[in-house]
């Protein structure tokens, strides 16, 4: 309670505060650099936009943001990515409970082979977030309504996830997602393999859910950037060239590269 | 760039003679493709039909067994009531017999006319009475099996035309059994002893239930140490253990013990099992452990195939979540490679329930009348009892070999058909 008065607060004197905050990134994968020396303050109850060209970095650095990296053997992270002010990849850090306050939607809908229900309520079972049936029926309504999918599935939470269409499944794991009670929703192109009307739908969620998380989105497409976020990195060869406000990067960016690639023509 | 751009694209003519050539040619390679495959596949199916005709065929006479219904008098001098056990059968299937030809008189004639009925038949008898002591003293009507020359020829498997010398029975054996047919005596049921009874040195009385039940054990131990260690092993290279040149070296090995001819299983068993760790020989025990040894690397490489086709995006989605490794391997990964975990297993148990070659070095194609109760005892198993009858120099063996190559294929096309039941079974649960 004492926590929402103050984000609250926070908001009303419009100052946001540093949610992420990454210091000299470097990712090697084996003798490849990916990233290099990315600094970056992510903000809270906000979308930042990272976009740039294939095989920028970008979502490596995503990656790296929850230690989902950590899963590959070769993968070597080097410099400090602190969560309200703790170190992710410090040794005191258990990564799957880091994954729980730092949820993630992936590029493809990957809704778990089973029931809608039990998709999202693996998430808070695992996590023991759960007291009694009727908690986790709590935590999978309230789920789904903030990802706006209640109306559609509530009648057949028993049905498989894998047979909802594409736009719901994305909804439905963005809100398997947010069913751990996640701080921070990272979205790696969460509407890439989408039509334009789901996409529209994710991103009025994505509008949405800035109420509450912090979240980061990689994306390809100018013009998502452009809607849902309010801040914007630019990627370019592992280093970030360019962060500021969305609004700026799009108008009146500093970096050439930056112009060039909003503009299309290179990429 | 420039290039391209500056030079006009050059137009193609398709109708060009040599062009045309050159796509006809395509299209009777596709052809030929196709006649190929066909043609394969027309090859392997009459050669599966001739395998499976023969088999029949050759395996048909031993579906029935002829029988001959006699009547005995189980006289109270002959049989105790006290011990019905030790009673006097063979005389008392000697005096049926020679009661229906009582005007044959000279010895030799007689003992003739006494092995008509198979040996077993006093054994048949002693088990009724001992069943039912009531019957000492009364007359009993039995239907016993006859032996084997004679169940040859009324199965007409004996030409009466050969000449005597080279016939196993002769002219004299035969008007004596044409007497019995004509008494009406004699009948051809289903021949159920062929999987009731244990192996026996008469063919008539020879049967499969000790090889069936050698076999059954035999596949139980090997389904129970290579099913979780198969699995276990597989999780582990494939979802926790490092990529390096360890690991590379037992995938290569895993690889290569797969090939490894299963006579050289056999004789590591008849070295490690028996020899050191004195377990019993010719058991159903030792024999499934040596299955294990050659399924392993089948379920090992099948599970490794499975959990690798199941796709990333599940782990990531898992793991994204914040579940630990062992519970996307068992929350996730397993449950959807089940299904090919499950096909890649039975492929393997069916591989040994067909394999014979390290039974026989651990003794399991042993002459053995009885059939197992557990996995320590003696026993055989269908593939050496197919070995041993095949072997046998009764011409009642020829065709019960196929019979009981007709059984074991039999058991092969269940146990697959139960491989695609499973399949089925776990995909639909997604």
């Amino acid at each position: 309670m004492n926590k929402t008065i103050t984000a609250e607060a926070q908001i009303a004197s419009n100052i946001v505060s540093a949610k992420i905050s990454a210091r000299k990134v470097n990712v090697f994968y084996g003798d490849t650099h990916a990233i290099k020396d990315v600094s970056i303050e992510i903000l809270d109850r906000s979308v930042t936009a990272f976009i740039g060209p294939s095989g920028c970095g970008k979502s490596t650095f995503l990656r790296c943001l929850n230690r989902m990296n950590d899963t590959i053997d070769i993968c070597r992270v080097e410099g400090t990515i602190e969560l309200d002010g703790h170190d992710i990849y410090d040794a005191s850090v258990d990564p799957v409970q880091l994954r729980a306050r730092v949820g993630m939607v992936f590029q493809k809908p990957n809704p778990f082979p089973k029931s809608i229900y039990d998709n999202i309520a693996y998430g808070p079972k695992i996590h023991g977030l759960a007291q009694s049936k009727a908690d986790l029926d709590g935590i999978v309504e309230s789920a789904l309504r903030r990802a706006a999918l209640w109306e559609e599935v509530k009648d057949r939470l028993a049905a498989p996830g894998t047979g909802l269409s594409g736009g719901q499944q994305q909804r439905l794991c963005i809100a398997r997602a947010i069913a751990t009670a996640p701080e921070v929703l990272l979205m790696d192109e969460p509407c890439s393999a989408l039509d334009p009307i789901a996409t529209a739908q994710v991103e009025e969620l994505i509008d949405e859910l800035r109420k509450s998380y912090s979240v980061v989105i990689v994306t390809h497409s100018m013009q998502q950037a452009a809607r849902v976020s309010q801040k914007t990195a630019f990627f370019h060869l592992g280093l970030m060239l360019e962060y500021d406000d969305t609004s700026k990067i799009f108008t009146n960016p500093d970096h050439e590269k930056t112009q060039a690639y909003i503009t299309g023509r290179f990429g | 760039m420039t290039d391209l751009a500056s030079s006009a694209p050059q137009r193609i003519d398709w109708s060009d003679a040599e062009l045309r050539k050159r796509l006809a040619r395509r299209h009777s390679g596709d052809k030929w493709l196709k006649f190929a495959g066909i043609a394969a596949l027309a090859i392997s199916f009459s050669m599966l039909g001739i395998l499976v005709l023969s088999l029949v065929s050759n395996g048909f006479a031993a579906f029935t067994q002829t029988h001959l219904k006699l009547e005995f008098e189980i006289s109270a001098d002959r049989v105790s009531a006290e011990d019905p056990a030790a009673g006097n059968y063979r005389a008392i299937v000697r005096d049926a017999m020679l009661g229906l030809f009582p005007e044959v008189t000279s010895r030799a004639d007689q003992r003739e006319i006494a092995n008509i009925p198979s040996n077993g038949a006093q054994y048949i008898l002693r088990d009724r009475v001992v069943a039912d002591p009531a019957l000492i003293g009364t007359r009993v009507t039995l239907s016993v099996p006859v032996s084997d020359p004679y169940d040859q020829l009324a199965k007409g498997l004996v030409d009466r035309k050969t000449p005597e010398a080279n016939r196993r029975v002769n002219d004299q054996e035969i008007a004596w059994f044409d007497r019995l047919e004509e008494k009406g005596l004699v009948s051809k049921p289903l021949n159920t002893g062929l999987i009731t009874n244990a192996d026996s040195r008469f063919p008539e009385l020879a049967g499969l239930r000790g090889a069936i039940l050698g076999s059954f054990y035999a596949l139980l131990v090997c389904f129970l140490i290579s099913f979780p260690v198969g699995i276990a092993a597989a999780i582990y290279l494939e979802e926790f253990a490092p990529k390096n040149k360890l690991t590379d070296t037992v995938e290569i090995n895993i690889n290569n013990l797969a090939a490894v001819p299963s006579v050289v299983f056999g004789l590591l068993a008849l070295a490690v099992f028996i020899g050191w760790f004195g377990l019993p020989r010719s058991a159903p025990l030792v024999g499934g452990m040596t299955l294990a040894l050659m399924t392993l690397p089948t379920i090992i490489i099948a599970t490794r195939a499975a959990v690798k086709a199941v796709p990333p995006s599940i782990r990531e989605a898992a793991l994204g979540i914040g579940a630990s490794k062992h519970q996307v391997v068992f929350g996730h990964v397993l449950p959807l490679a089940m299904p090919g975990i499950l096909t890649g297993t039975i492929i393997g148990l069916a591989q040994a329930l067909g394999e014979t070659a390290p039974l026989l070095l651990i003794g399991m194609n042993a002459f053995i009348t009885q059939a197992p109760g557990g996995i320590l005892d003696s026993s055989t198993a269908l593939p050496t009892q197919i070995f041993i009858w095949a072997d046998s120099p009764e011409r009642g063996f020829v065709s019960r070999t196929s019979a009981a190559i007709c059984v074991l294929l039999v058991f092969l096309i269940l146990m697959n058909a139960l491989a695609v039941v499973l399949r089925k079974r776990f995909e639909r649960r997604w």
